[in-house]
């Protein structure tokens, strides 16, 4: 009996860890929301958001070219990293031979684990300078090297194991089937992988880049260290730009001495974190739909 | 005839070119760290702590920050393992394969997983605020705990999952409870995977930054004390880098080169374990 009590015990009170631990969502967007209130019953939401002039101390709270700087910054790196991945995902999973893809996993795991820090250390002192010396001049624009397209390349060789590791499972879940029936009515393997292939996998690839797109937008200390942080709206992608997270994690040490400061920094926060949700909520749905289906 | 041939080399050439791209990108930043961090490393480094402050110090090294993002990471991980093993060990054993909570608390953690750690460090900071805590390790270990929960459980989950269920209705027919079966096959089974789910979200606690920016602040001196500030390696390399010092950017060189082996070791590791183990598996 004592042991069918203890089975019983241990399921109540792990159902209720496994309970707690689906609200920590919610917990989040709560109290970042109750931090974020004083601003909010201050001014309107789109003077926030669409307001220009960033002034803590004169209290202008205009997050418009913080929204504006990740928006570039993330579409630069999405544009760079989506290409490459795709050509390397059908590179791996439907031409080159099996010891390959297998050699090719650890490879891209390490790249994953290597942490921001390091990557905004490598683009400080090889991407900038490039930029600065070859890359803008080449262009005809004078650029301190600073700037989005900086943040874009090391972004895009940090969101590469994301995009190519999920691309690389949705492209393995097409049945064999549907490639052997395109290849015997005589189709070539590209016009396979371009017709039969790659519109079944679609969805998924379309949610592997969303997912990549969403690490991209909150992703901090690389971007932090490379795009220059000048609360500007970006003109080119020489120009600097200041990015949301790069807001919040450089005044937190100001921040609780100005009046409302505070307050505004966690609304960049709960924007970071609602944006996010919304991107990774709809990638999901997709792949686990792809994944019930295959199943 | 000719012109598909031309286009399945066309693209064949790019794919093999745009793999080589990814690849290099890889080898071309692991040899710029080391070859930026090498000439900068000397014994001083991972042996000392820093003199004079991290900001001025040209001497010493960083050996508060590698101790405290050991011991900032390593609580982080214990904690999220006793939260992650229930939650794991309850969506696996005792619910069903196909139940609407258990796939909505993996939704959830998938959600999780994804969400910015700077999103984690500021909701730290106001937990921190809440309970009337300064910027101390404490703090730091709750961010990061938070942090790498969800990867940690959804990886264990993942090789859990893979355990087949024929193995657990053996242990069922024995008479073994839904406890007991979880305890000592389930996890045994799954073991291995367990061991590298650990140590991946132990290698994603070590290297992040910005969820501990707020939440440990920063500290010259070694301090295992929980209520005390704590130096962490990552923003030990992001304040070196911003010294206008060129001696102290070099620091930050080889505090670049002692994270990444770090997390190159880690990651080692975890192939050794992955293909050791792999024999005491039933299967």
């Amino acid at each position: 009996m004592n042991r069918l009590l203890k089975d019983k015990l241990a399921g109540k009170s792990m159902m209720v860890l496994t309970g707690l631990s689906g609200l920590l969502l919610f917990v989040m967007i709560a109290a970042l929301y109750a931090k974020s209130r004083p601003i909010l019953a201050l001014k309107p939401i789109s003077q926030l958001l669409l307001g220009t002039s960033w002034g803590p101390s004169r209290g202008e709270f205009g997050f418009l070219p913080f929204i504006a700087g990740t928006l570039w910054v993330t579409g630069a790196a999405v544009i760079i990293a989506v290409p490459l991945c795709l050509l390397t995902s059908i590179y791996l999973s439907e031409y080159c031979p099996r010891w390959l893809k297998e050699w090719a996993k650890p490879p891209i795991d390490l790249l994953a684990g290597i942490p921001s820090v390091v990557y905004g250390v490598w683009g400080v002192v090889v991407v900038v300078p490039i930029i600065k010396d070859r890359i803008g001049p080449w262009f005809g624009s004078f650029t301190t090297g600073y700037s989005v397209l900086a943040g874009g390349i090391v972004l895009a060789i940090m969101i590469f194991p994301v995009i190519i590791h999920i691309s690389l499972e949705v492209l393995s879940a097409v049945k064999f089937e549907t490639r052997e029936v395109s290849l015997a009515l005589g189709a070539t393997k590209w016009q396979t992988v371009k017709f039969v292939v790659l519109r079944k996998a679609l969805p998924g690839i379309l949610a592997a880049v969303v997912l990549g797109l969403s690490r991209a937008f909150g992703e901090t200390m690389a971007v932090l260290m490379v795009t220059g942080n000048v609360a500007r709206l970006p003109r080119s992608v020489f120009d600097p730009a200041y990015t949301l997270p790069a807001l919040i994690a450089n005044n937190y040490g100001e921040m609780l001495s100005i009046p409302l400061y505070d307050s505004a920094l966690l609304l960049a926060s709960l924007i970071l974190l609602l944006v996010t949700l919304v991107f990774n909520i709809l990638s999901q749905l997709v792949l686990s739909r792809l994944e019930r289906r295959t199943v | 005839m000719d012109g598909r041939r031309l286009e399945e080399n066309f693209f064949k050439g790019l794919m093999i070119l745009s793999s080589l791209v990814i690849f290099f990108s890889l080898v071309l930043i692991l040899a710029d760290i080391l070859i930026k961090g090498l000439p900068a490393m000397n014994w001083a480094m991972i042996t000392q702590s820093p003199k004079g402050g991290f900001y001025m110090g040209k001497q010493g090294g960083v050996l508060n920050a590698i101790v405290g993002s050991s011991v900032l990471a390593g609580g982080a991980t214990v904690i999220s393992f006793l939260l992650s093993l229930p939650v794991v060990l309850y969506l696996n054993v005792y619910l069903k394969r196909n139940s609407r909570f258990g796939a909505f608390i993996r939704f959830s953690l998938d959600v999780l997983w994804g969400i910015p750690s700077i999103v984690y460090g500021a909701f730290g900071f106001t937990l921190m605020l809440m309970f009337g805590l300064q910027a101390s390790l404490l703090a730091g270990i709750i961010a990061v705990s938070l942090l790498i929960f969800p990867i940690m459980s959804r990886a264990m989950d993942e090789v859990v999952k893979m355990v087949p269920v024929e193995l657990l209705e053996t242990s069922y027919s024995l008479g073994a409870t839904r406890l007991e079966s979880g305890l000592k096959v389930v996890l045994r089974q799954a073991l291995p995977g367990i061991l590298t789910s650990v140590l991946i979200a132990f290698g994603r606690g070590i290297g992040d930054a910005a969820s501990v920016i707020f939440t440990a602040g920063f500290s010259d001196y070694i301090s295992f004390s929980l209520f005390r500030p704590v130096a962490t390696l990552p923003l030990a390399i992001f304040y070196q880098l911003g010294t206008p010092f060129p001696e102290v950017q070099n620091r930050a060189y080889a505090s670049s080169l002692i994270l990444t082996m770090i997390i190159v070791l880690i990651s080692v590791v975890t192939r050794v374990i992955t293909r050791r183990f792999r024999g005491y598996i039933v299967k």
